[in-house]
């Protein structure tokens, strides 16, 4: 059976949040509207939704653990060229460290990392990208459609 | 927000409902938590639950982590489609 994806149409949209966890509903919001403009299984759009929502909590939670009243906003951008699908988030929080993420053990389940686990079940790739200044934080999640 | 409980017995059902993540999993919290402290069998209803992330996850954990303390337990009753994906997912992790 051909269970290829159809082609999909090109896309690139962004919008800017404030980092905070009351924005998450926005972030999904914003996620679903641009979903709904592309031929995806429901499935598929409900389980992209959450990894964008994980990634973007993990901003609110870890880039900005020690400022939970910032007024600085994160951007989040869905591309989508060539059936290839890239999500970018960009942040000015504190720098990440690449080699601290990771699972939790089981006794000490928190939203980062059961988070950080349903982004690599959903995504193909997790690329913390450097240089894009005047961003300090640009995470790239990739997913050949 | 508000979520509605009811009394029967000793158990105590939560009927949570929309969407549970980081912003609303401290108003899970304290309305659970108390119950499992005071010693009762606390069912969560999930079936009004349209969205629920790795933080409604770590709800659940922790209330039977606490429950398991207070010689207790949590149920999860009547599952929505979206919750019962997110927990598929999650028992992989867990």
């Amino acid at each position: 059976m051909n269970t290829e994806q159809p082609e999909l149409k090109n896309i690139s949209e962004k919008k800017d949040f404030l980092v905070r966890s009351s924005s998450l509903k926005d972030v999904r919001t914003f996620s679903r509207e641009v979903f709904e403009k592309l031929d995806l299984d429901q499935s598929l759009k409900d389980e992209l939704v959450l990894a964008i929502a994980e990634a973007a909590q993990n901003i609110v939670k870890h880039a900005y653990k020690d400022f939970p009243d910032t007024d600085d906003r994160m951007v989040v951008q869905i591309s989508c060229k060539d059936n290839k699908l890239e999500i970018a988030f960009f942040d000015n929080g504190k720098p990440v460290e690449k080699e601290k993420i990771k699972h939790r053990a089981i006794d000490d389940i928190k939203p980062g990392g059961l988070g950080t686990f349903f982004i690599q079940e959903i995504m193909d790739s997790i690329v913390f990208k450097e240089g894009n200044k005047p961003w300090i934080n640009n995470l790239v999640l990739t997913k050949k459609l | 927000m508000k979520f509605k409980v009811s009394e029967e017995n000793n158990i105590s059902t939560v009927f949570l409902n929309g969407e549970i993540d980081m912003d609303i999993a401290d108003n899970v919290r304290e309305v659970v938590f108390p119950l499992i402290d005071a010693g009762k069998e606390v069912h969560l209803n999930l079936k009004d639950v349209q969205y629920m992330d790795s933080s409604g996850i770590s709800v659940i954990v922790e209330s039977n982590q606490r429950a398991k303390q207070k010689n207790t337990k949590v149920e999860l009753k009547e599952l929505s489609q979206p919750v019962e994906k997110v927990l598929a997912m999650a028992k992989k992790f867990l």
